[in-house]
């Protein structure tokens, strides 16, 4: 019982970090429709910068945390600004390509940038272990899965509640409905992107001080689990996303406790899979509604 | 108020709109009638900047209209109630009337005004946090109606309010439309039911394919054999 319960904290802890960086995925994709592969890489230029930041200029944790986020927040504006405007009304299979182009070419910069050898991640948070009736949970599993509900709850309410969240969901409904209310689509996309690569570039962080590594391809194996996430909550549904990238999270967590280790990627894609076959909306997604 | 000059629309190589002059005048309701496919959603997709003129010109007050963007037209004092309503379905009714509050900042107002909405439409108060997707189809021309005038035109394009409605409804929008009319607001009209558009305008232009076939007021427009004819029935 106490190694279930030790699994499911575990699995809230992976899931966390893959639901961060499922929202930024669903996002995009709510409101442009494009799988933006290059968020994979977003996320590890994110932990890079925290890794500089903490390791070279001793900036206190909640800078580490919170720069990079903003530097790639721009960055995200940055790269639909380059590489996905100019083909907003081009057929989407170029801007997939482009996409793909995009995070192959983040890639590979930072491999010219910071070279292939994995940097290990300092631990950023105090390491104390807190015994809760025989859990044993460490306090960066506490802090990843805090600071993750936390922009989690943060971006719903902005989404839900604000005007700027409105304009985002009247966008991804209806971008020509949404230019005669007045709202600026263009500046309303690139908010999008800021939002989703700040929550990557967190999730980038956690990951990295979770797996004590930087690497430039660092980004890819999350980035497709959290995509896959995206996928099984429903793409372009930001709840969807939070509850993919949990479920995700513990069934991987759950299959190398108590299958294997190896299987346990398999079976991730295998509900990809069955998802696409099934509900390609996924799980909080609607069947699409007939234009008439 | 709204001057349309020599205004040319391509869609790819399809020349929808071959040179097409108007004008709207302050307080008028102004029809634009004439069969699927004519172009009259068009003109007021090229109105509200969604679609670009390939030549022509079009002012509001003075302002020329193709030189702005389009999210700056509804600031101006236009609004479009488009074809097909275009409501934000998966967002709840009252929300729905936020967002056509969007450009404007004056919250004490902006709340009297989706009261005002309410009183003209009691249904949608009913139904004010129920998600506009499940809506009637009468109950979304209402709020689409509604939507546009939160954004407090001047000059609201209406095309097909009409459209998919019971003869019941048809009647109260009709009726609705002279309401908001003559509460100061002029009125551009797209309708195939050119007979109730006919009866509430003050002057039609009837187009065909692209040109202005025929104008003039509504009421002489009513008994021309020629629209009588084509338009109305016989």
């Amino acid at each position: 019982m106490d190694l279930f319960l030790q699994q499911l904290i575990n699995g809230l802890n992976v899931g966390s970090i893959y639901a961060l960086i499922a929202i930024g995925y669903t996002m995009v994709y709510g409101i442009i429709k494009l799988i933006n592969f290059a968020h994979g890489e977003i996320m590890m230029f994110g932990a890079y910068f925290a890794f500089i930041f903490a390791t070279s200029f001793g900036m206190p944790i909640w800078a580490v945390i919170l720069v990079p986020m903003i530097i790639m927040a721009l960055a995200g504006v940055a790269v639909e600004f380059i590489a996905y405007r100019p083909l907003r009304d081009a057929p989407r299979l170029s801007a997939l390509i482009t996409a793909i182009g995009v995070s192959l070419f983040l890639q590979n910069l930072a491999l010219l940038i910071f070279k292939a050898d994995p940097k290990v991640m300092p631990k950023l948070f105090p390491e104390t272990i807190i015994n809760l009736g025989g859990v044993e949970i460490s306090s960066t599993t506490l802090v990843t899965i805090g600071l993750s509900l936390f922009f989690m709850v943060l971006l719903d309410l902005y989404i839900r509640k604000t005007k700027q969240g409105r304009a985002v969901r009247a966008v991804s409904e209806d971008k020509d409905a949404a230019i005669l209310m007045g709202i600026n689509v263009d500046r309303t996309i690139s908010l999008t992107f800021a939002m989703g690569s700040a929550l990557g570039a967190l999730g980038g962080i956690l990951y990295s001080v979770a797996y004590v590594q930087v690497f430039p391809t660092m980004g890819v194996m999350p980035g497709l689990k959290a995509f896959i996430a995206a996928v099984l909550g429903g793409i372009g549904i930001i709840p969807g996303a939070m509850l993919g990238g949990f479920i995700i999270g513990m069934v991987e967590t759950m299959t190398k406790a108590y299958l294997s280790t190896t299987w346990a990627d398999a079976i991730v894609y295998i509900i990809l899979i069955l998802v696409l076959l099934f509900k390609p909306t996924g799980i909080l997604g609607k069947n699409t509604r007939e234009k008439v | 108020m709204l001057k349309v000059k020599d205004l040319n629309v391509h869609y790819g190589k399809i020349h929808a709109i071959k040179g097409i002059s108007f004008e709207v005048n302050e307080g008028e309701i102004v029809t634009l009638i004439g069969a699927n496919g004519a172009g009259k959603t068009t003109i007021l997709q090229t109105i509200s900047g969604i679609l670009k003129p390939s030549e022509g010109m079009i002012t509001f007050e003075g302002e020329n209209l193709n030189k702005i963007h389009a999210y700056q037209i509804p600031a101006l004092g236009i609004a479009h109630v488009p074809e097909g309503r275009r409501i934000f379905a998966e967002m709840t009714v009252y929300e729905n009337l936020q967002m056509g509050a969007y450009i404007r900042k004056d919250k004490v107002q902006i709340q009297e005004d989706i009261e005002k909405v309410f009183l003209s439409f009691p249904r949608l108060k009913e139904r004010v946090k129920q998600i506009a997707g499940t809506l009637s189809g009468g109950e979304q021309q209402m709020l689409a109606m509604g939507r546009a005038l939160m954004t407090r035109p001047r000059l609201i394009l209406l095309d097909e309010p009409s459209m998919g409605l019971a003869p019941i409804l048809v009647d109260e929008i009709f009726d609705m439309i002279q309401t908001i009319n003559e509460a100061g607001t002029t009125v551009l009209l797209v309708e195939q039911n050119a007979n109730k558009a006919l009866h509430i305008a003050n002057r039609a232009y009837v187009l065909e394919t692209g040109y202005i076939k025929l104008s003039g007021n509504a009421s002489d427009l009513l008994v021309n054999p020629e629209v009588q004819q084509a338009y109305l029935g016989g």
